[in-house]
Parts: C-alpha cells; structure tokens; sequence
C-alpha cells in the first residue's frame, strides 16, 4: 500500500485526530496585529527564538519559549486560535534578558508567531508550527 | 482526506514511538534532589503478564515530562499549597485542624506509598480520601469532602508529595486478599460497547498508540495527578470511571467498593516504582 | 474574587550584587477564555487575568499583557538582575478588578 508521509502521519495519529486550522481565515487578522505593534514597520525575519513542542501533548496546556537578544518587547500570537493574540512581554529596566517562558492554549494544529520589538526600533519574526491531536481514549 | 482501506486493527497496531519523542532513557530527578524509580522488574504477581513496569511519566514528551522536574514547573504544587493551608484550617465542632493531631504534613511520610490498606477497626480497605473523611467527620466534626472536590484532590496530592520517592508497596495478601482478587477480576474485564478491559491498553499495547494516545501501562504511583487536558488535578477513582466511560460502559461509581479494589490491584501492579504525586500527564 | 487563587513564585534568598536570576511564578486561576459553553449552551463570559508584573525595589523587571490563549494557571518564567538587597513584587491584575500580590525577599551579600 502506497501512503503519502501525510496520509500515514494522520493513520498513525488517528484518522480524524489532527485538527487542522486554516490560517487562511485568520490571517488577515495576524497580519493587522503585527501592524498595529510595529506601527507599519517592515519586520525582518529571524533574530527571535520560539520553543515550542513539534506536538503538544495536549492543545490546553503548550510550553513555550520567545527570546531575542536586547528586545524591549515580544508579542505571540496563534494564528490558528478563535482570537490570536497570546500575550505580549515587556522587558523592563532589571530584565536580565529578553526571554520568557509560558504556556499557551492552542486550539488546533497552527503556526506560532513571535514577534519582538528591538532595542533599536526595529522589529523582526519568527514563526513555528505546532501539531495538536485530539481523540483517544485519554485525550 | 481520502484514506487507504485499512481495518481499525491494523490501524491501531501502526506503533509510532518517536512522535512526540519521549527519551526512555530519561531520568526522573525532582528539584535535582528526590530520585525517581521510573522503570524497575515487574513485581512477582505479574509473572506471566509483564517482565518489567513503568511510570507515566516515561511514555509522555520530553516538554510534559520537564514540567515535573522542578516543584515550581509543576502546577499540581499549587494544590499541595493549597492543601497546606488546609491541613492548618481549624475546621468543624471540634475546633481543630489537621495540624492538631498530625503535627506537620510530613509526619505522613510513608503512608502514600502503602495506600490504599487494610483498615482493622472498620475491617475494610481504605484509600486516602476515605481516611481524610473519617477524620473530618468522626474526629473533627466537619463536613464530609466529595471525593473529587478540590479540598480533597489537595489534600491527597499534600500527602502524596510527602512520600515522593518512596517505594510503592502496598499489602496484596492477608486481610486485603478479597479485595486484591476483585479488583483483579474487574482489571481482565471487558467492559462496554467497546468490550475493552483496563488489560487491553494497558497491558497488550502499552507504547502503542490508540488515536492519539500514547498508551501507558496505567500505572497510579503518581496520583493524583496534574492532568494538562484538565489543568487540574484528576484522582484514581475519577480516571477508572473516564475509562470505562470511553468504553462505552456503565462505569462504577467514584468512591465505590468496586473502584477501591480496583485501586488496590492498580496500585500493586506499581509496587517497585516511586511515589510521584502529584505528577504530570497528557 | 476569582475563588481560590493563590500564587506560588520561586525566588532566589540570596545573590550576589548584579546576578541575574531566574524567576518561575504560577498563579491557580481558571483563565476562562469567554469561549466555552455551558451545559444549557451560554457562553461562559471570560474571566481572567489580563496582566502580570514584576518589580524590584520599584523598578520594572517584567510586564505581561495576557490574553485568554494563557493557560490555566498561569506560569511565568523569566530572568531578573538583582542590583541589591530587597523585594520582588509579583502583582496579576484580574478582568474583575481584583489584583493579587505576592511579595519575596532577596539578600544581597
């Protein structure tokens, strides 16, 4: 029997146990979200780390992770949740660094973006898709 | 998405060990201070059935299974706060509180890992929760606490904590021998529409996956546990009735007989591995 | 008063002067999200924290703005510079106007 990878990773996790969410119908809204933060400013693509599970283990309760060197600020956001916005950290005068960790709600499988406003004005992105199943017996 | 014809059984059979990656050489070590027994040889009752046992925590990700490793990681170490505060409570007629009698929590140390045990004055086996309601309603003089209510769930996971690391050994012989050999019979039951017995999963395909689940061998060192789906904290008895519910059976009541011989059996499958509670799981 | 909210923060007792430390905090709150049901099928109106701050000897150290996509219980874990000896003030600010605090001391030698 011929699988494509996509078609065996649904089998092996479950037939209908991967929720995908178009980012489609929630993209314009990252999009003017990330507008409103930086102002309209062009944001740079990379310079900003974001840990987070390939897989969460569960969609109610997903460890991450943003950090990026001399942020003043950093905004997630889901782009696959009801409403996107996650949480916005803002690093004050005694932060050691530009770094956080969290845990985060995330309704279905969808990208993870971060975006940080640098010490400079400038602002740059990251994005990284976590998978969420849902179904089995526990789950 | 169109599918390939497979049979459920077939489906059900694709094993995929590395999705999600668990480590299994992974060490359980909690605030890099109490060790954890996550894998040990099966005790001599399982002959035949298991060679070797194993803790939740070694079948879920490495990012579930770093929350455990540090008390402040842990959210099920907000509900030990908060039983804390609770043990201290004056409750009810008597005018006491836990404190009174008991002194501090850790004079309870030892106890999660023989429960649930034989209790001679009322000549039955008795879990936490039924000990906890004894002492409220016959030495206190308080109301009783629902067996899933948070009081209780916070009161069971304060004395679990106490005892992580300590070896799970619980008495399956002796006056508890009946209820051992119930619980025994209701673990190789099939149950529901579904027809499945706790076996099925947890014995025959642990490491497998049904759905998305990763099975475990449902081992109970580390009730109660912080359960991320819930985001609290879920009891013995309050998980039994979730699985038999998802067979599509009439599962047993929460607090009953049934489910404290059940219990007791689980809890001896675990006998060699430490006491966790309150752990973390899916 | 969200019911039964109670914070849970680690905190180093001493440092040296400059050190930069790790902060873990939690917090028990429901963090309900305005979008679940109940069983007659209303929504269950949000109610959450919406913000988190940390202070030092009056100085910002973080600054949380929260959306219900936090979790349950809220955890927070983020490094701070501990120029001298004194307090940390963990302060989350509830959609119903409540705020709770949490005070932890550090001694610089």
């Amino acid at each position: 029997m011929d699988f494509t990878r996509r078609e065996t990773l649904a089998l092996g996790a479950g037939a209908a146990a991967l929720t995908v969410l178009p980012a489609s119908a929630f993209a314009a809204t990252v999009d003017e979200l990330i507008a409103e933060f930086t102002g309209g400013a062009d944001v740079a693509d990379g310079g900003v780390t974001l840990n987070a599970p390939e897989i969460a283990e569960n969609g109610n309760t997903v460890p991450i992770e943003v950090a990026a060197d001399g942020a003043a600020s950093i905004m997630v956001l889901a782009a696959g949740n009801p409403t996107p916005p996650v949480a916005t950290f803002h690093f004050g005068p005694l932060a050691g660094a530009s770094r956080a960790s969290t845990r985060i709600r995330l309704a279905g499988t969808q990208d993870v973006v971060a975006v940080a406003k640098m010490a400079d004005g400038s602002f740059a992105r990251t994005s990284k898709e976590v998978k969420v199943t849902i179904g089995g017996c526990g789950g | 998405m169109r599918y390939k014809a497979l049979t459920a059984a077939a489906a059900l059979a694709i094993a995929f060990p590395t999705l999600g990656a668990a480590d299994p050489d992974a060490n359980l070590i909690i605030n890099g201070e109490i060790e954890m027994v996550t894998e040990t040889a099966a005790p001599d009752h399982l002959k035949g059935h298991l060679r070797s046992i194993r803790s939740g925590w070694t079948f879920r990700t490495e990012e579930t299974q770093a929350l455990q490793m540090d008390d402040f990681d842990n959210p099920g170490m907000i509900f030990v706060d908060q039983g804390r505060d609770s043990w201290n409570a004056v409750e009810g007629d008597a005018g006491q509180s836990c404190a009174s009698c008991h002194e501090e929590p850790e004079s309870l140390r030892g106890l999660r890992a023989s429960l649930p045990k034989w209790n001679e004055e009322k000549g039955k086996v008795y879990t936490a929760e039924m000990y906890i309601n004894d002492c409220r309603t016959e030495r206190m003089g308080a109301e009783a606490w629902g067996w899933d209510s948070q009081p209780m769930k916070n009161m069971t996971a304060l004395i679990a904590s106490v005892s992580r690391g300590m070896t799970v050994d619980v008495a399956i012989d002796g006056p508890v021998e009946d209820t051992w050999e119930r619980g025994k019979e209701i673990y190789y039951t099939r149950y529901g529409q579904l027809e499945l017995a706790c076996a099925n999963c947890h014995e025959d395909n642990y490491d497998n996956y049904i759905r998305a689940d990763h099975l475990s061998q449902g081992q109970t060192n580390g009730f109660p546990v912080y359960r991320l789906k819930q985001a609290n904290l879920v009891s013995q008895h309050n998980r039994f009735n979730g699985c038999i519910r998802d067979t599509r059976g009439v599962p047993y009541d929460v607090g009953s007989d049934d489910f404290v011989a059940l219990q007791l059996y689980v809890a001896s499958r675990g006998n060699g591995l430490s006491v966790e509670g309150p752990s973390v799981r899916n | 008063m969200a019911e039964n909210v109670k914070p849970r923060v680690r905190v180093p007792r001493s440092a040296s002067a400059g050190e930069v430390a790790t902060i873990k905090t939690l917090i028990s709150h429901k963090m309900e999200s305005g979008q679940r049901k109940d069983s007659e099928g209303n929504t269950i109106p949000r109610s959450i924290i919406n913000r988190f701050t940390c202070d030092f000897n009056g100085q910002n150290v973080i600054d949380v703005t929260m959306e219900p996509a936090i979790s349950t219980n809220p955890y927070f874990e983020f490094e701070a510079t501990i120029p001298e000896t004194g307090e940390f003030t963990f302060t989350w600010y509830d959609d119903d106007g409540s705020v709770y605090e949490d005070v932890q001391s550090v001694e610089v030698s």
